[in-house]
């Protein structure tokens, strides 16, 4: 019996973690990236926040985007509440209150996670060591997802942890690929001298590069990126696989018709479109732009069933007579 | 490491005139073996304590801090015999608390046969109204009892306070041993030390009794205030170790038919018993506090219908106060005729006229406290106490003097603590947890918690206070000849 308030704090500490994460990986990719590209190349930092959807918090705060503001908001800033920081303080305060669920060897890498991002939180600005510290904390997500993975009992609280991730992580694709592809796409044909490397530095920061190659060859061109990121089912990150991963996780919940349909509604969206209608121009931008919103909607339509579903239930409704 | 060691004038529990107590001989001398090497001992049981993630809560306005547990590696014995007296008074004391807290929300025979005077009921600030006239199964309120016991310079063992509300500390008793199990596992096989862990199965046992629905497997929920509570990693300890679910009253809901249920994703299940950490006052918002944020709409309700147990009841607080404590001894006498087996600390009530004129004439020889404050805040010490604190504290009784109590300074009897690599006398107190069902069990030994400062008397782990495992053998059972020490030696 999982109760509704430790299952929402698993869900959630499930995307707190993956959106840091996803955070600490697009600054470091496009942290390279500027350093590789000329200044011809014309890249700001503008588009990162964009990406993480803290365009408006960034400039109730901030007049002028630079690189020092732009990088501490989104990794350092306590007022940010998307940053890195403040992300894994959630994260951290919601697996608190399951503590006693989780396995004692994944609480105490949380735990130092949280304690040294807060302490070297400053190494995420300054460029000399911006790098190592996105590194070394995106290893620890990755150690922390680890162990949970091999030493947590795949059931049903596992699941929520799986779905939580799941979501937030098709969520960060649709993002960068709204922001990313879309301002390549509307690039005229042929896209500059530097669209190759753009379209790379893209899938890198979904960590996606070296697999796309291994099935798409040397060339990398915008729609076979598009189709990699959205529909490949075994890439981890890619919008299918994701969706994939959260309906194998419902399977372990109870009660699963409504969040299931739900899913099904995204793969929809997902698999109709023709991907190869998206090709270049400001009239596929808007085709592009017009299909990830579809897909952002029917992920946050599948939030709010999950919520209905199992976190705000109302009393009276379902009532468990004996529990097994 | 031992050199000079001497209690200073009080009752030291391991040694007396540099000899070994009767049930110590083999700690005293396996320790006095292991000479220097017992500082690594100490950093194995301070590195086990982190492994474990033993931890107890800090809370400051700033943050809650997750301090690790304060723990002496050198064990507090005492002997079979001896705590079999001590279990019978205890669970003699605690059978008379529930009878009179039964008796306060029933008929009052205790006020009416003038033994217990009723303006103490009225000024009670935890006697609730609400509670008269319930009936809890057993005649049983207070389920869970942890009392403080002190031992004076003569050796008497006395009861200090007794703990009905939500009392804690159990589980670092349980956690204690298991880092001294670790730490001295040579000395667990050659001593015959009586073991601790059948606490959470006692607990489970008693808890599920109080199920409305017998026959049926109950569904058991430890109620915690949540995560900011010093004492959550108790609350989530012991529901781990009882396969219980630890819930936050948002968890519950009381619906139309009385009965308590917890939201899970599957739906309501409903709950037959709720061992409650929540104080009374946070427990309904619909009864008592409305402002709470931690209780359930309705519980009281269910409760008095019998829909749910509740451990402790409700209103079972009214006898966790020191003014109620200095009348135990006649409540003993008035219920059961009987002697109190374990005595208390001569007290004197600062309502009473001729009481308050002494302790106010004697503040030097005083440990004044609130009648109805836990974890040893707002005590006062005349003996160390500033002219200014004396002045604040004549104040404070003379403006309210039904809520203090005043008893003569205990000098905590003391056991050799390692600190800062050498091993000195150090207060310490012992808390054994009771419990109150169908077959009433004291735990063996209890939590014994140790004031870490030299001199001091607060032995609170919010104060500074640490604590040891607490040992109890039987002193006539002979080890094997030459067994614990030669082994010992032989090892290193």
């Amino acid at each position: 019996m999982l109760l509704s308030r430790v299952a929402e704090s698993v869900y959630w500490a499930a995307r707190y973690l993956e959106r840091a994460e996803a955070t600490a990986r697009l600054v470091n990719v496009h942290t390279e990236l500027f350093l590789d590209l000329p200044k011809a190349a014309g890249m700001g930092w503008a588009p990162l926040l964009a990406v993480s959807g803290s365009r408006d918090a960034f400039g109730l705060r901030h007049t002028r985007v630079s690189e020092e503001k732009v990088v501490h908001f989104l990794t350092a800033s306590a007022e940010n509440p998307g940053s890195i920081i403040s992300s894994v303080k959630q994260a951290h305060a919601n697996l608190r209150v399951t503590q006693a669920i989780l396995p004692s060897e994944a609480w105490g890498v949380l735990n130092q996670l949280h304690v040294w991002a807060a302490e070297t939180r400053l190494e995420a600005v300054g460029r000399r060591t911006r790098l190592a510290w996105t590194s070394r904390f995106i290893s620890q997500c990755r150690l922390f997802a680890g162990l949970l993975d091999g030493t947590m009992s795949h059931d049903d609280t596992y699941a929520f942890f799986e779905i939580g991730r799941g979501l937030e992580r098709a969520d960060m694709t649709t993002r960068v690929l709204d922001i990313q592809a879309g301002t390549l796409v509307a690039q005229p044909a042929g896209a500059g001298p530097f669209a190759e490397l753009m379209w790379t530095g893209m899938l890198r920061s979904l960590s996606a590069h070296q697999m796309f190659r291994r099935i798409a060859g040397p060339m990398v061109t915008g729609p076979a990126a598009l189709a990699f990121l959205l529909r490949d089912p075994q890439f981890p990150r890619s919008v299918e696989h994701c969706l994939i991963e959260i309906s194998r996780a419902l399977l372990e919940v109870c009660r699963h018709n409504d969040p299931m349909a739900g899913c099904a509604d995204v793969q929809q969206v997902l698999e109709q479109t023709d991907l190869s209608s998206l090709g270049e121009g400001k009239k596929s931008a808007a085709a592009l732009h017009e299909y990830v919103d579809r897909l952002q909607q029917g992920l946050a339509r599948l939030h709010e069933v999950l919520v209905n579903t199992y976190f705000e239930l109302e009393p009276s409704t379902i009532r468990v007579l004996q529990p097994a | 490491m031992w050199e000079g060691y001497q209690s200073p004038g009080c009752w030291d529990e391991l040694l007396a005139d540099g000899q070994p107590r009767p049930a110590c001989d083999g700690v005293v001398s396996y320790l006095a073996a292991l000479g220097d090497r017992l500082a690594a001992r100490q950093e194995a049981a301070e590195l086990a304590v982190r492994a474990m993630g033993i931890t107890f809560t800090v809370y400051t306005e700033a943050s809650n801090i997750d301090k690790a547990w304060p723990f002496d590696v050198i064990p507090r014995v005492i002997s079979t015999q001896e705590w079999e007296r001590i279990s019978l008074g205890l669970v003699q004391r605690l059978t008379v608390l529930n009878l009179f807290i039964g008796d306060l929300y029933g008929d009052a025979r205790v006020v009416a046969d003038g033994v217990f005077p009723a303006g103490l009921v009225a000024s009670s600030v935890n006697f609730r109204p609400q509670c008269q006239s319930a009936r809890p199964p057993q005649g049983v309120w207070a389920h869970i009892c942890g009392s403080d016991l002190v031992r004076d310079v003569d050796g008497t063992m006395y009861v200090l306070e007794d703990n009905l509300r939500v009392p804690s500390g159990v589980s670092y008793m349980l956690e204690n041993r298991l880092v001294t199990k670790r730490v001295f596992a040579d000395l667990f096989r050659d001593l015959d030390i009586q073991p601790v862990d059948d606490y959470t199965n006692k607990l489970g046992g008693l808890l599920a009794a109080l199920s409305p629905r017998p026959g049926e497997p109950p569904v058991i929920a430890v109620l915690t205030p949540g995560i900011f509570n010093s004492a959550y990693f108790e609350h989530a300890f012991l529901a781990q170790q009882m396969g219980a679910h630890l819930v936050e009253g948002k968890d519950l809901v009381v619906d139309g038919d009385d009965c308590v249920y917890m939201r899970t994703i599957g739906g309501l299940v409903r709950v037959d018993v709720i061992y409650r950490r929540v104080d009374d006052l946070f427990l309904d918002p619909e009864v008592f506090r409305p402002d709470s944020a931690l209780g359930v709409p309705g519980l009281m309700r269910a409760w008095r219908a019998g829909k749910v147990g509740i451990a402790n009841a409700p209103g079972a607080g009214v006898a966790d106060d020191k003014v109620v404590y200095a009348y135990v001894p006649a409540l003993i006498r008035y219920y059961l005729d009987e002697e109190p087996i374990i005595p208390n600390v001569p007290t004197w009530l600062c309502h009473l006229e001729d009481h308050r004129r002494y302790v106010l004439s004697h503040l030097d020889e005083m440990v004044v406290k609130p009648a109805n404050e836990s974890g040893g805040y707002g005590v006062f010490i005349g003996s160390r106490a500033t002219k200014v604190a004396k002045e604040k504290i004549r104040r404070l009784v003379e403006a309210r003097p039904r809520d203090y109590v005043a008893q003569p300074i205990v000098q905590l009897s003391t056991a050799p603590t390692l600190c800062d690599g050498k091993v000195v006398p150090r207060h310490l107190d012992l808390r054994p947890f009771v419990l109150v069902g169908q077959h009433p069990y004291v735990t063996q030994g209890g939590l014994t918690r140790v004031a870490m400062k030299q001199g001091s008397l607060v032995v609170n782990s919010s104060q500074g206070g640490g604590s040891k495992d607490t040992w109890v053998i039987d002193p006539t059972v002979v080890p094997a000849p030459g067994q614990s020490q030669a082994q010992s030696q032989s090892k290193w």
